[in-house]
């Protein structure tokens, strides 16, 4: 029986019974229910006891199954005691308010640059199409041409085919989709949102050249107007946020390029949960408002430039502004 | 080799978590896939009878906003948003990750990763899916040091497995036997001692006579002997 033993025993008899209590402490802590403080201040105290125990049965025995145990109970500790606070609608609350705002700020020449690119490509689309009539093949079906072809628009029976609820919500889906597919595609380097933007931008221009030969462009834009300053404004947000992940992992500064990649998707993140919240209201007016003919071109664009200019307020930080000033504390 | 990511303590001793690599994921994923799967189609079906009398093709016109946002939505929900929506419930983990013994964590602190990166790397399995079956994503886990997927990197979380602590071997080693034997042999004796009915005759005495020497006892003669002395050692 050597001396190593020996102590090795009177180490092990002393601390089981705290390894025991600290593994069953560990349920209660894990599954996030409300605990008593004094469970928790045992927790706290067990820690960096379990760390000094893990560390001597790292040396002693590193392969052993009470190594293992104490690796369990110490990580799981550990998860629990520096679990980040649960403050859901708080966060919520700083998106709509603050976060975004910043988010906008940080991310300007991005935006500054998409939708320059987004313009420019309009302008193409509707050059290409007065230039080159029968390109506008490229940019809308068969079925659509023949349509405008005789004076009518792909919008105009909409209400016919699906409900209102139904077409909003499957318009919603869609955008929402385009504009995270926008948004991750940054990570080809920007390659795949530039892409995005770019057919985007000549398809709106290509469509609405088209159209306006026909004699049809008022009709097409009497039909965006209450939905589409909103939804291309997010399309061109999210275009921005695919831009600068491109640009965190080509030019990726200090930071590594998986840090710059972080860093530029995280602020993306918060800024793309309020556009697509806003999204969700764009497809309600395109479901329920754009394609009901009782509503007349002032009217929608009183209810577009509206929701323009809530989705404006939010983004330029004016509502955390003005909710700062009402808060007594501040 | 099993790979290790080792997380800062401000105990001064790292918490070291086991990553799981392409074939743990893929394990979780099946499992979760199947489950997502078999819930979308029961929703999708059960609702159908309920709506239409009947499992039968609805023509386009009879598809009405009831059958769409009741049967169809929420199978198209199920399907899509389980990931997302178990991962934030469930802290990280899904039934099918549960079953696999895997969890994600955060990288930079082994913890729980907040709902904004469970969030992200849900969005980039748009990228990742790509061009079909997950191909980036399955080819960027066999490269990469964490074995992670772009989604993993994007939100800076890493799967690893997640056994949870059992005490059953604190209740059946002793003091006496860590004092005879020292921490490891006498741990390696109570695990022979748990494995020998599921191993070979041949097997157990080559490994209770190795064990034995090791701490310089002679092996009996014997199956039952040679158990016999173990438990007497064990304690």
């Amino acid at each position: 029986m050597s001396g190593d033993n020996v102590a090795a025993a009177k180490w092990f008899e002393q601390r089981v019974a705290e390894w025991r209590s600290a593994g069953a402490r560990l349920r209660s802590l894990e599954h996030g229910k409300s605990v008593p403080p004094a469970t928790v201040l045992e927790a706290v105290r067990a820690y960096p006891e379990i760390a000094r125990d893990l560390a001597i049965a790292r040396r002693g025995a590193p392969n052993a199954a009470l190594t293992k145990y104490l690796e369990g109970v110490y990580r799981e500790l550990h998860r629990s005691l520096f679990r980040p606070p649960a403050a859901f609608w708080r966060s919520v609350l700083r998106l709509f308010t603050r976060d975004a705002a910043a988010a906008i700020r940080e991310l300007r020449w991005q935006i500054v640059a998409v939708v320059s690119l987004f313009v420019v490509c309009i302008g193409a689309g509707a050059w290409l199409v007065n230039a080159y009539p029968e390109l506008a093949s490229l940019f809308a079906s068969e079925q659509m041409i023949e349509g405008v072809q005789r004076g009518e628009l792909w919008t105009d029976n909409l209400l016919n085919v699906f409900p209102s609820s139904l077409l909003s919500v499957q318009i919603f889906t869609n955008n929402i989709v385009v504009s995270l597919i926008a948004l991750s595609l940054g990570v080809l380097y920007g390659l795949g949102t530039f892409y995005i933007i770019a057919m985007n931008g000549l398809s709106i221009g290509g469509i609405f050249a088209f159209t306006a030969q026909h004699g049809i462009g008022g009709r097409l834009f009497q039909f965006t107007a209450a939905h589409g300053f909103v939804e291309l404004s997010v399309i061109c947000i999210a275009g921005a946020v695919g831009m600068s992940l491109g640009e965190a992992l080509a030019r990726p500064g200090e930071l590594t390029r998986a840090a710059a990649f972080q860093r530029a998707v995280a602020r993306g993140l918060k800024l793309m949960v309020v556009c697509l919240s806003f999204l969700v209201g764009a497809g309600l007016l395109e479901g329920f408002v754009s394609p009901n003919a009782r509503f007349p071109l002032a009217a929608r664009l009183a209810i577009g430039l509206s929701y323009f200019a809530l989705f404006l307020l939010v983004l330029s930080g004016a509502l955390g502004r003005f909710a700062t000033a009402r808060d007594p504390r501040t | 080799m099993e790979s290790i990511v080792r997380i800062p303590s401000v105990t001064g001793v790292d918490v070291e978590l086991k990553i799981a690599g392409p074939g743990g994921r893929s394990y979780a994923f099946v499992i979760d896939w199947h489950i997502r799967f078999l819930a979308a189609a029961a929703w999708f079906i059960v609702g159908t009878i309920a709506y239409a009398g009947g499992l039968r093709v609805l023509p386009a016109d009879q598809v009405q906003a009831g059958y769409t946002f009741v049967v169809a939505a929420p199978s198209i929900v199920i399907y899509f948003l389980y990931h997302p929506v178990l991962e934030v419930l469930l802290r990280g983990q899904t039934p099918g990750k549960r079953m696999a013994g895997v969890r994600l964590v955060a990288l930079a602190d082994g913890g729980a990763p907040g709902i904004g990166a469970l969030l992200v790397r849900n969005v980039f399995r748009l990228v990742d899916s790509l061009p079909s079956l997950y191909a980036v994503g399955l080819a960027t886990t066999m490269l990469t040091k964490n074995a992670v997927r772009i989604g993993d990197i994007a939100a800076g979380t890493v799967l690893v497995y997640d056994e949870p602590p059992s005490s059953a071997l604190l209740d059946r080693l002793s003091g006496r036997a860590v004092s005879q034997l020292g921490l490891e042999q006498a741990q390696l004796v109570r695990e022979l001692l748990d494995r020998w009915p599921q191993l070979g005759i041949d097997a157990r005495r080559k490994l209770a006579a190795d064990l034995l020497a090791r701490v310089g006892i002679p092996a009996p003669d014997g199956d039952a002997a040679l158990r016999a002395k173990l438990e007497e050692l064990a304690g």
